[in-house]
């Protein structure tokens, strides 16, 4: 019988010498691995594809040219700007004067006029009055500053302007290059590390040189909060309560159901939401990080109600009945036993639902935190929730926007910076896990 | 029972935020693309040269900023709307309906509307109305007979311009540029190629005859930007043909990779549309809430400081920014002063 099987199958098999059939599977294995290897390989591509192309582009971003001149300023002198409408003009005025003296006297080769100068500088005015605001007593004695020059002779530095693809405009003249050469070998004009671009806050369209994300790191900081400090214990309530108290009917199988769905509602809707609810209707006010933070919580809470339940149901139930066999009650075994051990995941699902909602931009549009929003740091914790202020992402789009292709530079650059924070945030989550995750 | 002690604290935290925050002490602005790279260097100057916070400056489109604008009056409600057109008598109307009868129109310049193309791209040099209309126009008049439009090359229509496809990239009608765009070009293209008078003579009210001249043809050759003028200019780096309408200041911030075309023979520049030359340019404005006034911090302060000399006169960061100054500044500036509303007065 069996040898009439056996025969009749696929005839004699020997372990030694593989059949058509074995090399069929093997090659198909093989095949398969290849596959894999590809999908990975061409995965890897695009990563370093991506990654070349983000820090290519932002580099830049992180380095500005700097005028360094020392300047004096009378005390007649600011009193005289003080006394106009338009004062940063009046500051930058003098300076540029002062700057024309000083070429004259070192004597340049090249021709320039003020104009040339006026070019080649960002703008200085708001710098310079601030500083004389805060330090009044510096009034009459020289000061060394070193001020941004504009977008432009950036470009010239980084190589993103040409001497050939330069035509005149009134941003810059192929001449004004020559002028820039000269300052660069006398070290007046030098480029620098652009500590700005990371504290700063949002500039003008037509100051790109004062650009900076830092204010919008704070703002995208205190959403966080927000986010953090209303998301994590209502998830996790909520999910406690629908895993281990919650009876099975069919009440509590529409809330799951629902609750999968709106973790796939496009974020915009929640912008819309936010509009209606929390400005229109609860008068919060607009632009402010509060909004922005109470907006994402509802976009976040799904997906932290969903990973804790996950990390809920993964505690063996011999953990909960060792509990209850001991005399504990339901509510000491799920806090004193489950909650403890299920806290990795928990955790994990935060930051992985935080670092979502801190790359979001859409539901940020219709609240107000999208736009030109140049507040600067807030004064105060409280004031942090409630001044207008902008985010990470916003922020990198609205400079996306804009006309001056110096600004593209720094949208890259704010991309490194949230893709820095998005990596801790992940990497967090890692170490937490490989920290605290027991297995059975 | 962390977990309570913090909720409790976010709540009273929620609480003080927002008690603190019935008094706001920012100008909200909100409304066109096209004035927004305008009033946010004024917001930047006006938070460094005055003692008053920085205004909040969004974008969105001219309709949708009007829209937000005419939601009523309070410190939810945002205090000024950039529009790159006029006020319409609609949404004066449903301003009114929901109490904000008191507008101040103030019009800070004018913004001509550029065709360019790609630097290294085929020569598009000089247009006419009549080539826009024939090229994107959704009916056009060819040998004397009203058809759909087949055009697929520029040189069809006109042998001086380059034998190259046609592909338009044209602000999307939620855009106030749109208006313009279809006002001074496609009509009067319309209307100087024979295509209306063709129209009209084939029963056609004045009406009818109007909308149809300004239908744009559906077939893939011109296509309609909602975004900013970024996604324009990135349509036409990828398209050597292509051909997009921009804002002179876009443009001007952008020689390196646009090259512009003439329309009707005319290049433009501050000066060809401070003068009228140059065809294609439209006013700017914004709108004040009056009744905001004295209630926002600032709110008049900011107005006045937008329409002065010193910023939005010739020579000014606004004028060196691509804006045309209006030569009747003075005017504005006094209607400012006064707090004149539309409707009172002239």
């Amino acid at each position: 019988m069996t040898d009439a099987t056996l025969s009749g199958g696929h005839g004699r098999s020997s372990l030694t010498t593989t059949d058509a059939n074995t090399k069929r599977r093997n090659a198909a294995e093989k095949r398969f691995r290849a596959y894999g290897l590809t999908a990975i390989v061409i995965g890897l591509f695009f990563l370093v594809v991506l990654f070349v192309s983000i820090i290519r582009s932002g580099l830049p971003a992180f380095t500005h040219t700097v005028v360094e001149m020392e300047f004096t300023l009378t005390q007649a002198q600011y009193d005289e700007a003080e006394d106009q409408l338009f004062k940063t003009k009046a500051y930058s005025n003098l300076f540029i004067a002062q700057l024309q003296a000083q070429l004259e006297e070192r004597g340049m080769e090249v021709e320039f006029d003020e104009a040339a100068i006026e070019r080649l500088l960002g703008k200085v005015g708001g710098n310079l009055r601030e500083y004389y605001s805060a330090n009044q007593n510096r009034l009459g004695e020289p000061v060394q500053f070193s001020l941004s020059a504009s977008s432009r002779v950036d470009g010239y530095f980084n190589g993103r302007v040409t001497r050939e693809a330069l035509q005149d405009s009134r941003f810059l003249m192929a001449s004004d290059l020559d002028l820039v050469d000269a300052l660069r070998n006398a070290g007046i004009i030098r480029s620098e590390f652009n500590w700005n671009f990371i504290t700063g806050a949002d500039s003008g369209v037509d100051n790109p040189g004062g650009a900076g994300i830092g204010a919008s790191v704070i703002g995208s900081f205190f959403m966080m909060l927000v986010v953090l400090v209303l998301s994590l214990p209502i998830g996790v309530a909520a999910s406690i309560y629908l895993e281990e108290f919650a009876p099975q009917n069919r009440f509590t199988d529409l809330i799951e159901v629902n609750i999968s769905n709106l973790a796939a509602v496009p974020s915009i809707v929640f912008g819309i939401l936010g509009l209606a609810v929390f400005i229109q209707f609860m008068h919060l006010p607009q632009s402010a990080p509060l909004v922005g933070g109470l907006v994402l919580t509802l976009m976040t809470l799904p997906t932290i109600i969903i990973s804790t339940r996950a990390s809920l149901k993964s505690v063996p139930p011999s953990i909960r009945d060792a509990a209850l066999g001991v005399g504990a009650s339901k509510m000491q075994a799920v806090f004193h036993h489950v909650l403890p051990l299920a806290m990795p995941g928990i955790l994990t699902g935060t930051i992985i639902g935080l670092a979502q909602a801190l790359g979001e931009t859409a539901p940020l549009l219709l609240i107000g935190m999208v736009g030109f929003v140049a507040r600067g740091y807030p004064d105060g914790f409280v004031a942090g929730f409630t001044e207008p202020n902008s985010a990470m992402p916003a922020q990198i789009y609205t400079w996306a926007a804009r006309a001056d292709a110096s600004f593209y530079e720094k949208a890259w650059g704010g991309i490194i910076i949230l893709l820095v924070f998005l990596l801790t945030m992940n990497i967090i989550a890692i170490i937490l896990r490989r920290r605290f995750e027991r297995r059975w | 029972m962390s977990f309570m002690k913090m909720t409790a604290s976010t709540l009273a935290i929620a609480a003080v935020s927002a008690t603190a925050a019935a008094a706001r002490d920012n100008v909200q602005v909100a409304g066109s693309s096209t004035v927004l790279p305008y009033a946010s260097i004024v917001a930047e100057l006006f938070g460094e040269n005055t003692d008053f916070p920085t205004p909040v400056v969004e974008s969105g489109g001219s309709s949708a900023g009007l829209k937000r604008f005419c939601e009523g009056v309070g410190e939810n409600t945002i205090d000024v709307a950039n529009a790159s057109r006029a006020i319409r008598e609609k949404e004066i109307q449903a301003c009114a309906d929901n109490g904000v009868t008191d507008i101040i129109e103030v019009r800070i310049g004018y913004d001509g509307i550029v065709f360019a193309s790609q630097q290294s791209g085929p020569e598009f040099t000089a247009f006419e109305p009549t080539d826009i209309f024939n090229a994107i126009g959704a009916t056009v008049l060819k040998d004397g007979e009203l058809v759909e439009n087949t055009h697929e090359t520029w040189s069809e229509f006109n042998s001086e311009l380059p034998d190259a496809e046609i592909a338009m990239f044209i602000p999307g009608t939620k855009h106030g540029t749109r208006e313009v765009f279809e006002e001074k070009v496609l009509l009067v293209g319309c209307e100087e190629t024979g295509a209306m008078q063709a129209m009209l003579d084939s029963g056609m009210s004045e009406d009818e005859a109007e909308d149809s001249c300004l239908d744009v043809r559906q077939d893939g050759k011109s296509v309609d930007i909602d975004g900013d003028y970024t996604e324009t200019l990135a349509r036409i780096d990828a398209n050597t043909n292509g051909i997009g309408v921009f804002g002179l200041a876009f443009y001007e911030n952008n020689t390196d990779k646009l090259k512009v075309a003439t329309m009707s023979g005319v290049a433009p520049s501050t000066e060809t549309i401070a003068s009228g030359e140059y065809p294609v340019s439209r006013p700017l404005f914004f709108y004040v809430k009056k009744a905001h006034i004295g209630v926002i911090p600032g709110l008049k302060e900011y107005a006045q400081f937008f329409v002065a000399d010193e910023i939005a006169g010739p020579g000014g960061p606004l004028s060196n920014y691509g804006l045309v100054a209006d030569p009747e500044l003075a005017e504005t500036q006094a209607k400012v002063e006064s707090e004149e509303t539309m409707g009172s007065g002239s």
